[in-house]
């Protein structure tokens, strides 16, 4: 009756047309406030993304001019780029995956033991973990390759214990680059990793333990299970970074470890190669974007709660 | 603290293959300065249905989870059977919980839940086994749905169903219905005596809920501040509590200070406010003083005119004068003034034989002398641990609300 009563009276307390209005501005609300981000997208995704197509499909300018192409529909630019550059391409895939898999068995166990066993310590160890972030990503990178270059500490100590012999260096290898991007992105991976382990329940850990499940049983039956969904965050964020990336090749790097990366970033800037940079970038996004999609399908997140 | 009924009732619960009773031997565990569990020793017998009873804080969940495994004591022996289990690793043990807020794997469904256990150990009939488990709990429609689907109820069903399944030597129950709706309780409590008594599997069934423990159990340890207070079947407890806490955290009681003045035959006489009371020989407390604490239970007092006469053979406190009557339809609640102030409670049933007591009507309370008890004591022990359980529950309920929504 109360409510009746107030509802009446602000029908009639309004002008006919006045009760609309509320409920039209309501409705319009939610679009108003998307309309930032989606300019945002536009502006900063879909026009560049579009530019990017059109130059991928650009040839030569007639006139022979560096840096002069005009716009074709050259489709051949694909299957060029890709015959040209698949080395690069696949070599980005596989280091990207060995740093990604390298990062999963690092971080994982990290994450678990922040979550459970650090106690007090655990803000400290998630601030650390972030730490590396006050600096920046390349100057890293640099340190890194002072570190193991032939006169870090590292190589002269490896060297005199006669552990690798003296000739090798340990930069400009694979193994310095896919350690570089472990390195760099470990945290992308330990911090969703930690959000999903943390959320864990023990009760459930207990629960597996009390139905005999030995420890391994627990942790492949239960906490693997449960703790896909950031598995799966920490994997992408891991995967596809790392598979653009080019410092770490860059600078840990040598001639044989470039990866897509710089091959786009010297199209682009050193031979001024504008169609072949844009089409390997559109390769790249292409097979991230294919590869991600087999991956969700295949870890079956959607199941999860 | 731990009384001569004790044995009586593990004597009488234990059946003829009693080879694979729980017997704890002086455990204690202490977290930090802090003992949860102080020395208990306990036999539980195999096939009982036992129940670790009192206030949140006491301990008993702790001792379940030193027999479940998944914490180890720090003083004392668990032995199950010939078996000492006391560091066995949980999952070595054959042992199975149903946990407080059943702890169900969210990403299983009810039949794998249910087969978590069987397939860890390689068991041949996984299908059958399953079936038949969740034809016990009567829910074996809902094997393909996901737990969180599940109504609380249905819950807790399936936790049982994924414990009981493995045929555990011993089944743990931690506050199985903590979760549970009043009516939901009721109706589990019924349920969960019948499968206990179908798979004859001994259950050791940790509550706060008096009731509960006593409709359920054979034998009830009263648990308190890390101790057993006192252990027996659940009309003992009830009728003969041997320390004021049980006496208060089992139903309520009327403790009224008095002091011992002699015996006569089997009976030692008491003064209590001036006023001579017989108490049972057998019921007096062995030690202490002359002072003590006389009991007895709301429901056993008649409440009688100022004017009646004595009848031979019973306790009778006069001079009191009604102070409060709450007609509640199958009873009366009164409150008694007693002429030193104290105030007794006075269940009256609803028989429609007496007469009615208004407030400010002079009364004599009189009692057959065999339900009188006598305590040594703090008469107040026991009776704030009601209020801690009902701040208990309420966290409780608010921890499970995500599970217990569906049901409500």
């Amino acid at each position: 009756m109360a409510i009746a009563s107030v509802a009446r009276t602000e029908v009639s307390g309004d002008p006919a047309a006045a009760p609309d209005r509320p409920r039209r501005g309501r409705r319009a609300t939610p679009y108003l406030l998307l309309l930032p981000g989606m300019a945002w997208l536009a502006i900063f995704f879909a026009v560049p993304i579009v530019t990017l197509f059109g130059t991928s499909l650009q040839t030569p300018a007639p006139s022979g001019e560096i840096g002069a192409f005009e716009q074709t529909f050259r489709f051949a630019n694909y299957a060029d780029a890709i015959q040209e550059y698949s080395t690069q391409l696949v070599r980005s895939f596989v280091y990207a995956g060995i740093a990604t898999v390298l990062c999963l068995l690092i971080g994982y166990p990290l994450a678990y033991m922040i979550a459970f066993k650090a106690g007090r310590w655990r803000n400290l160890l998630l601030v650390l973990v972030v730490a590396p972030f006050f600096c920046s990503f390349i100057l890293r990178t640099l340190a890194w390759r002072q570190i193991l270059g032939e006169e870090g500490f590292i190589v002269r100590t490896l060297k005199e214990l006669h552990v690798i012999p003296a000739g090798m260096a340990l930069t400009a290898s694979t193994t310095a680059v896919i350690a570089g991007l472990t390195y760099n992105f470990l945290p992308f991976m330990t911090l969703p990793l930690y959000a999903s382990i943390e959320r864990l329940d023990p009760r459930l850990l207990e629960a597996g333990a009390d139905l005999y499940g030995n420890p391994l049983t627990v942790l492949r039956k239960v906490t693997l299970p449960l703790t896909m969904p950031g598995i799966v965050a920490g994997t992408l964020l891991t995967f596809i970074p790392a598979a653009g990336d080019y410092v770490n090749a860059a600078l840990l790097g040598g001639i044989g470890n470039r990866m897509i990366g710089n091959v786009v970033e010297s199209r682009f800037f050193q031979v001024v190669d504008y169609p072949t940079a844009a089409t390997l970038s559109f390769v790249l996004m292409a097979a991230i974007l294919v590869l991600v999609f087999l991956y969700i399908r295949r870890a079956g997140t959607e199941e999860l709660v | 603290m731990t009384t001569g009924t004790t044995t009586d009732a593990v004597a009488r619960a234990t059946r003829a293959d009693g080879g694979e009773d729980l017997r704890l031997v002086r455990v204690t565990k202490r977290f930090g300065t802090f003992t949860a569990v102080d020395d208990v020793t306990l036999t539980i017998p195999q096939g009982s249905f036992f129940a670790l009873l009192g206030p949140s804080g006491c301990g008993k969940t702790t001792t379940l989870r030193m027999v479940a495994g998944l914490e180890e004591p720090s003083d004392g022996t668990i032995h199950l059977g010939e078996a000492d289990i006391t560091t066995a690793r949980p999952f070595r043990r054959p042992v199975n919980t149903v946990f407080q807020n059943y702890a169900l794997f969210p990403h299983l469904d009810v039949f794998e839940n249910v087969a978590f256990g069987l397939r860890r150990r390689g068991a041949k009939d996984v299908r059958r086994e399953v079936e038949q488990a969740l034809e016990l709990v009567e829910l074996p429609h809902l094997a393909r749905r996901k737990p969180a689907q599940l109504s609380g109820g249905q819950q807790q069903r399936i936790a049982l169903a994924r414990a009981v399944v493995n045929r555990p030597k011993v089944l743990l129950l931690d506050e199985p219905l903590g979760a549970l709706d009043l009516k939901l309780r009721r109706q589990m409590q019924i349920e969960l005596k019948r499968i206990q008594t179908e798979v004859g599997i001994t259950f050791v069934h940790v509550t706060h809920d008096q009731e509960e423990a006593m409709t359920m159990a054979d034998t009830v340890a009263v648990m308190n501040a890390g101790r057993i207070e006192q252990l027996g079947e659940p009309a003992a407890l009830y009728e003969r509590p041997s320390t004021t806490f049980v006496a208060n955290f089992l139903g309520q009681s009327n403790l009224l200070g008095a002091r011992l003045t002699g015996r006569e035959g089997d009976r030692g006489i008491v003064d209590c406010g001036g006023q001579p009371l017989a108490v049972p020989s057998d019921r007096l407390p062995g030690l202490g003083g002359a002072d003590l604490l006389v009991g007895v239970r709301p429901e056993k007092i008649q409440l009688r005119p100022a004017d009646d006469e004595p009848i031979a053979g019973e306790n009778r406190l006069t001079g009191g004068v009604v102070v409060d009557a709450s007609f509640s339809g199958v009873s009366t609640q009164y409150l008694v003034r007693l002429p030193w102030g104290q105030e007794a409670v006075v269940f009256a049933q609803n028989l429609g034989l007496g007469e009615r007591f208004p407030s400010g009507t002079p009364v004599v309370l009189a009692w057959d002398v065999g339900h009188t008890f006598a305590l040594a004591g703090d008469p107040e022990a026991g009776t704030q641990a009601e209020d801690d359980v009902v701040g208990l529950r309420d966290r409780a309920d608010s921890g499970a609300a995500p599970l217990g929504v569906v049901a409500r």
